[in-house]
C-alpha cells in the first residue's frame, strides 16, 4: 500500500517538473518571440536580407510543397470517389477535394512542408552560426543577431506561407481532378464547374489566413532552437530535429484552435 | 618630463562566475593606447571570457571595466554598445567568417551595415584590407576553401574594415603550424607598427608572445598573478610563471 503511494507521489512529482519544464520552455521562447518583435520597432530592417529569406524559403520549398499537395489531392479523390459512389454522388468528389484542400489540408500540407525544408534550414543555419562564434561575431560588428538573422526569418516565414498555400491548394485540386477525370469519367469542365460551384471565400480565406500563425510558429521554433543552440556539432543536430518536431506539432495543436475559431467567425 | 599616458582599457577588481565556477576574480589591469598586451594562461583559465567582455559579449559580476574613460557597465542602449563596438574589432579564435558570404562580402560586411559609403569604395577598401593582410586573390573565394592561416587573415581584415582603435585577437595562431603562426605574428607586429592601434591577444603561444607583446599578463585559476614585460616574465621568480614557462617550452620547473 505504501509502495503504490511512493509510485503514485513520484508520477505526480514527474509530471509537475515536465509541466514546469514546458512552461519555462514556452516562456522563453515566448520572451525570444517578444525581443525579435520589439527590434522591428527600430531601424534598421534589413528588408533585403527578409527578400532573401523569402526566397531561401519559398522558392525553394515551392517544387516541394507542389509534389505533396498534387499527391495529397490524388489520394483524397481516390478515397473519396469510393465513398461517394455508394451514394451514388462521385461527381461529388470535386466538391469534396476543393473543400478539403482550402479549408485544412493544403494550410497544413504547406506549413508541414515549410516546417520540414524551412525549419531545419534555420534551425541548422542559426545552429551551425551559433557554434562557430558566427552571431558572436555579428554582435561585436554591432550587428543585432535577433535583427539580422531572428526576424527576417520569422517574417520570411510568416510572409511566405501563405502564398505557397494558394499554391498548394490549386496543386491539390488539379491532383483531384486527374482522379476524376481519370477513374470517375468527369469531364474537366464539370469537375472545373463543381469545385467551384460550393466553394466560397469564406471557405478559402480562413484556411489562407491561419498559414500567417503556422509561419509565426515556424520561423519562431527554428530561429529559437537554432540561435540557442549549445554543445558543439551534436547540438546542431539536436537544434535541427528540435525545431522540425516541435514547429510540425505546435502546427497541428493550434489548428485545432484556430479551425474553431475560423468556424466560430466564419462559420 | 611628460606624463603616462592615461589607460585606454580599465580593468577594476573584475570578477566574474558561471553557476558555482569561479572564472575570473580580482582582475586589476590596465591597457595603454599602442600598446600590445598578451594574455597568457592555460585553457580553461578565464582568458577569453576577460576579453570577451570588452566587448559586452560576457558581463562581469562584479568590478568595472572602463574603455576609453566609459564605464561598460553605464552602457545600456544598443547605440552605446554600437559606438564602442565600432572601435573595436575582434579576432575569434575560430575565425567565425559568414559561411554564406565570400571572403569580400565577409570584409564588406562592416561597412555596408555602418557607413553610407559607395559600392566602389566599400570594394576599394575591401581589396585594400585584404592586401593589408596578404590575401589579395581571395575577395571571391568561399570561406570554405581557405586554409586556416589564410581564414584568420581573413578575419583579420574583417576586424581592420572599420579601422578599429583596438583589436581584440583570440588564440590568433592556435592549430597553425609554427610558421603561419609566426607569419601570423609578423601581420599583427606590423599592424601595430603601422597602425598604432591598440592590441590585446589572448594566447598560450610563449613564442608569439615573445614575438608582439609589449607586456603580458599572465592568468592563473581566475587570478592575474603576473604583469610585465617579456623579459621580466621569463625571469620572474614567481612560481606560476616558472610552472606556466616549463609546460610551453620556455623554462625550468620550479623548485
Amino acid at each position: 500500500m505504501a509502495e503504490h503511494s511512493h509510485e503514485k507521489s513520484s508520477f505526480i512529482t514527474l509530471a509537475g517538473h515536465q509541466a514546469v519544464a514546458f512552461l519555462d520552455y514556452m516562456g522563453n521562447m515566448t520572451i525570444f518571440l517578444g525581443e525579435a518583435c520589439r527590434s522591428l520597432l527600430f531601424p534598421p530592417w534589413f528588408v533585403r536580407e527578409t527578400v532573401a529569406q523569402m526566397y531561401q524559403l519559398g522558392v525553394k520549398s515551392l517544387g516541394l510543397v507542389l509534389m505533396a499537395a498534387f499527391a495529397l489531392g490524388m489520394v483524397l479523390a481516390m478515397q473519396g470517389l469510393k465513398v461517394l459512389s455508394w451514394f451514388g454522388a462521385a461527381n461529388y468528389v470535386a466538391t469534396l477535394v476543393a473543400m478539403s484542400m482550402v479549408r485544412e489540408l493544403g494550410p497544413i500540407i504547406a506549413g508541414i512542408m515549410l516546417a520540414a525544408r524551412g525549419g531545419a534550414g534555420i534551425g541548422a543555419e542559426l545552429g551551425s552560426m551559433r557554434v562557430t562564434s558566427q552571431i558572436d561575431a555579428l554582435t561585436v560588428s554591432a550587428v543585432n543577431p535577433i535583427k539580422y538573422l531572428v526576424i527576417t526569418r520569422i517574417l520570411a516565414c510568416v510572409l511566405i506561407l501563405p502564398l505557397l498555400t494558394v499554391f498548394a491548394n490549386i496543386v491539390g485540386i488539379l491532383g483531384g481532378m486527374l482522379i476524376g477525370v481519370t477513374q470517375a469519367g468527369m469531364s474537366t469542365t464539370s469537375y472545373y464547374y463543381l469545385t467551384l460551384k460550393y466553394l466560397q471565400l469564406k471557405d478559402v480565406l480562413p484556411g489562407i489566413a491561419k498559414t500567417m500563425v503556422f509561419g509565426l510558429i515556424i520561423g519562431t521554433v527554428s530561429c529559437y532552437h537554432g540561435f540557442n543552440t549549445e554543445k558543439g556539432t551534436f547540438g546542431v543536430g539536436q537544434s535541427t530535429k528540435t525545431a522540425v518536431v516541435v514547429s510540425v506539432l505546435f502546427i497541428l495543436v493550434s489548428d485545432v484552435f484556430l479551425t474553431k475559431l475560423t468556424i466560430l467567425i466564419w462559420g | 618630463m611628460a606624463a603616462a599616458p592615461a589607460p585606454l582599457i580599465v580593468y577594476r577588481g573584475v570578477g566574474k562566475k558561471f553557476d558555482e565556477r569561479v572564472v575570473l576574480q580580482d582582475i586589476e589591469l590596465e591597457v595603454f593606447p599602442g600598446e600590445t598586451m598578451a594574455i597568457l594562461g592555460r585553457s580553461g583559465s578565464g582568458k577569453t571570457v576577460m576579453t570577451s567582455m570588452l566587448v559586452g559579449l560576457n558581463i562581469p559580476d562584479e568590478g568595472t571595466i572602463t574603455v576609453g574613460g566609459k564605464d561598460l557597465a553605464q552602457l545600456q542602449t544598443d547605440e552605446e554598445w554600437r559606438a564602442l563596438r565600432l572601435k573595436t574589432g575582434y579576432l575569434f579564435q575560430g575565425s567565425a567568417l559568414y559561411d554564406s558570404m565570400s571572403v569580400g562580402e565577409n570584409v564588406a560586411f562592416p561597412m555596408e551595415q555602418h557607413t553610407d559609403w559607395p559600392r566602389e569604395k566599400i570594394a576599394a577598401r575591401v581589396r585594400e584590407k585584404l592586401a593589408a593582410v596578404g590575401l589579395q586573390g581571395a575577395v571571391e573565394l568561399n570561406p570554405a576553401e581557405l586554409s586556416g592561416g589564410m581564414k584568420r587573415r581573413a578575419a583579420l581584415a574583417r576586424s581592420l574594415a572599420l579601422d578599429p582603435e583596438i583589436i581584440i585577437y583570440d588564440e590568433p595562431t592556435a592549430g597553425l603550424d609554427p610558421i603561419i603562426g609566426d607569419e601570423i605574428g609578423h601581420l599583427i607586429r606590423g599592424l601595430q607598427t603601422n597602425l598604432g592601434v591598440t592590441s590585446v591577444v589572448v594566447t598560450h603561444d610563449l613564442r608569439l608572445t615573445e614575438q608582439i607583446a609589449d607586456r603580458l599578463a599572465l592568468l592563473f585559476e581566475g587570478r592575474l598573478v603576473f604583469v610585465g614585460a617579456f623579459q621580466e616574465f621569463i625571469r620572474s621568480p614567481n612560481q606560476e610563471a616558472r610552472r606556466f614557462l616549463h609546460r610551453n617550452g620556455g623554462g625550468d620547473a620550479p623548485g
